[in-house]
C-alpha cells in the first residue's frame, strides 16, 4: 500500500512541482495518474520508490517512510520502468541486461537464471538472449526494459508513459499485459496521456493539473466528464466526444470504449425500429 | 549539478552583459595570468576583491555563488594539501606561514573559478560563436564549440535520469570499496555515451537537411561592434596587467605575517 500525506516537493532550481499531494493507492489497484506535461506526474511517482523525497509531508510504502530507507530497498518492491530504455540499457547481451537488477539484489545464480528465463518468455524476447540489447527496435527495448524489471517481481509495478513509441499492435498487447498482471494482484501505476489506451483499460484515474491531484476516481466518471478534462487540459476519447455531442438525440453520454458505444448505437437503433 | 549551474548563462540587461565578449575573454585570460605570476595572499586577495564590482554591475551575485558553492570542495582539497605539505616541509611545525600560503595558493584557484564565472554568467553562447566568428576561427570548429557548450546542461540532465533508472534497478553508487565504486558507474557512463553519439547523429542528420555549409561565405545578422564601454575595459584590463607586471618586477611584496609581526 502507498500513502502519500500532504506532500510538497519543490526542485532544487525552484520549481515547485507538488502542492499539497495526498492519496492512497491500496494493493492490487491499477491506477492511471493522468495530466498534461509538467503537471508533476512523473515527479509524483518517483516519490513511490524513493528516488525523490518529499520536501514537506510524508510518503509510507506498506507503512515505512520513503525518507528512511535506500531507493535500493525501497525498489525491491517498487519496480520502476523508465520512459525512455535509452537510459537504462547498457549490457552486452539481453540477458545480462535482465540479470542486472537480480544480481544488484543478491539473488542466487540458479534463481537469476530461471528468473531470466521466465521474464524473457513472458515479454516474446526468448530469441533475443544472447542478442545486444543495442541492435534491437524501439520497441523491443522497451520490451527489455520492462523485462529487467518484472524478473525480480515487485509487488508494485510503475510504468511511467509506456505506450510512447509503440505501435498499435504492441500497445494492445501491452494493455492485455497490463491486465494480466493486475489480474495476478499486482499493484500497477501507469504515467501516461494516453486517453484512448487509458480508456480501454478503464483503471482507477487520478487526474493532476499544476502539482495538484483535481480528480480521482473511475476512469468512466472522469473521462467522461468535459468540465473536469478540460481543467487538466487533456482531451476525452474520440469515442466519448461523439457521444458527448450525440447527447441531445437521447444517447448516454458516458460511453468510454467502441463495445459499449456498439450497444448504445444498436440500442437507439432498436428503439427507432419499433 | 550546482557547479554547472554556475556556469550557466542567463540572460539579463546589465552592462557587463552588453560588452564585447573577445574584450571579455582578454579580461579573462590577464586575470588569469596575473594569478599564476603571484603567489603570495595580499595580491590574490586584492585580485579576488577587484573582480567583485563586475558580479553586481552584472546582478549575477547569486549565481555566482553557487558556483563558487561547487567550486568550494576542490579548494578545500587544494588548501589542505598545501597545508599538509608546507607542514612535512617545515620539519612537522605548525607556522603562519605555511598556513599563509596555503591559503594564498587556494585563493589563486578561487580567483580562477571566479573570473570564468563572470564571463560564462554574462556571455550568451551566441555571442561567444559570433566572437570566435570574427576572430577568423571556421565556422565548422565556431559551431563545434557552441555546440558542445549548450549540451552541457543537457547531458547533466540526463545522466541524473539514467541514476535514477539504475538506482531503482537496484544499483547503489555507494557500496563497496573504491574499485567498486568506480564499476559502479558503467551503467550509468554507457548510457550516456551511447545516447550522446545518437544525439551528435541525429544533430548532424537534422542539420544537413537543413542545407547547413550551404554556402561557403556565411554573413551575420548581428556584428560585434567595440563600443565606449569595452574600450574603457581594455583600458583597466592594460593598466591591472601593467601595474601587477611592474610590482612583480620591481616591488616587494610584504606577507601578511610580516605585516602583523607574527
Amino acid at each position: 500500500m502507498i500513502e502519500v500525506k500532504n506532500v510538497y516537493f519543490t526542485y532544487p532550481n525552484g520549481v515547485e512541482a507538488l502542492k499539497g499531494v495526498s492519496l492512497t493507492i491500496k494493493d492490487g489497484e491499477f491506477v492511471a495518474i493522468m495530466g498534461q506535461n509538467g503537471a508533476g506526474k512523473t515527479t509524483l511517482v518517483k516519490h513511490f520508490n524513493g528516488l525523490l523525497k518529499p520536501t514537506k509531508g510524508i510518503v509510507l510504502v506498506d507503512g515505512v517512510d520513503t525518507r528512511k530507507v535506500s531507493v535500493a530497498t525501497l525498489a525491491r518492491k517498487v519496480g520502476f520502468v523508465f520512459q525512455n530504455p535509452d537510459h537504462q540499457l547498457f549490457s552486452e547481451t539481453v540477458e545480462d541486461e535482465i540479470s542486472f537488477a537480480l544480481k544488484n539484489f543478491r539473488f542466487e545464480a540458479e534463481t537469476i537464471n530461471k528468473r531470466v528465463d521466465w521474464a524473457l518468455n513472458l515479454l516474446g524476447l526468448t530469441r533475443y538472449k544472447k542478442t545486444s540489447p543495442f541492435m534491437l527496435s524501439g520497441g523491443e527495448r522497451k520490451r527489455v526494459a520492462l523485462a529487467s524489471v518484472l524478473a525480480w517481481n515487485p509487488k508494485i509495478l510503475i510504468l511511467d508513459e509506456p505506450t510512447i513509441g509503440q505501435d498499435y499492435q504492441q500497445k494492445e498487447k501491452l494493455r492485455h499485459f497490463i491486465l494480466q498482471l493486475n489480474a495476478q494482484k499486482k499493484t500497477v501505476i501507469i504515467v501516461t496521456h494516453d486517453v484512448e489506451f487509458v480508456a480501454e483499460c478503464n483503471p482507477r484515474v487520478i487526474l493532476m493539473s499544476n502539482g495538484e491531484i483535481i480528480a480521482d476516481g473511475e476512469a468512466r466518471k472522469i473521462l467522461t466528464d468535459p468540465k473536469i478534462v478540460t481543467e487538466a487540459s487533456i482531451v476525452p476519447p474520440q469515442i466519448t466526444q461523439i457521444f458527448i455531442k450525440l447527447k441531445n438525440y437521447g444517447f448516454p453520454r458516458d460511453i468510454l470504449d467502441i463495445y459499449e458505444a456498439r450497444e448504445a448505437i444498436l440500442n437507439s437503433l432498436r428503439k427507432g425500429f419499433k | 549539478m550546482s557547479v554547472f549551474d554556475g556556469l550557466k548563462f542567463r540572460k539579463v540587461k546589465s552592462p557587463i552583459h552588453d560588452l564585447d565578449p573577445r574584450v571579455k575573454f582578454i579580461y579573462v585570460c590577464v586575470i588569469f595570468a596575473i594569478a599564476l605570476i603571484f603567489w603570495e595572499l595580499i595580491p590574490l586577495l586584492i585580485l579576488f576583491l577587484i573582480q567583485l564590482p563586475f558580479v553586481l554591475l552584472g546582478k549575477v551575485q547569486r549565481q555566482w555563488l553557487r558556483s563558487l558553492r561547487g567550486a568550494a570542495f576542490l579548494a578545500i582539497i587544494i588548501f589542505v594539501t598545501n597545508f599538509v605539505f608546507s607542514f612535512i616541509g617545515a620539519g612537522y611545525r605548525f607556522t603562519a606561514e605555511s598556513l599563509e600560503s596555503a591559503f594564498a595558493l587556494t585563493f589563486r584557484f578561487v580567483v580562477l573559478v571566479e573570473s570564468f564565472s563572470i564571463f560564462f554568467l554574462t556571455t550568451s553562447p551566441d555571442n561567444l560563436s559570433l566572437a570566435l566568428e570574427q576572430t577568423r576561427v571556421p565556422y565548422e570548429f565556431c559551431f563545434a564549440f557552441t555546440t558542445a557548450v549548450r549540451f552541457v546542461p543537457v547531458l547533466a540532465n540526463e545522466a541524473q535520469t539514467i541514476m535514477d533508472a539504475q538506482k531503482a534497478r537496484g544499483l547503489e553508487l555507494e557500496r563497496g570499496n573504491f574499485l567498486k565504486r568506480i564499476k559502479n558507474y558503467i551503467p550509468i557512463l554507457i548510457p550516456l555515451i551511447v545516447s550522446a553519439i545518437r544525439r551528435s547523429l541525429e544533430l548532424a542528420e537534422a542539420m544537413e537537411s537543413r542545407a547547413w555549409g550551404a554556402t561557403k561565405n556565411r554573413t551575420n545578422l548581428y556584428v560585434l561592434r567595440m563600443n565606449k564601454n569595452d574600450f574603457i575595459l581594455l583600458a583597466i584590463t592594460t593598466g591591472i596587467l601593467i601595474t601587477a607586471v611592474y610590482i612583480r618586477l620591481f616591488i616587494p611584496i610584504p606577507s601578511v605575517c610580516e605585516l602583523l609581526e607574527i
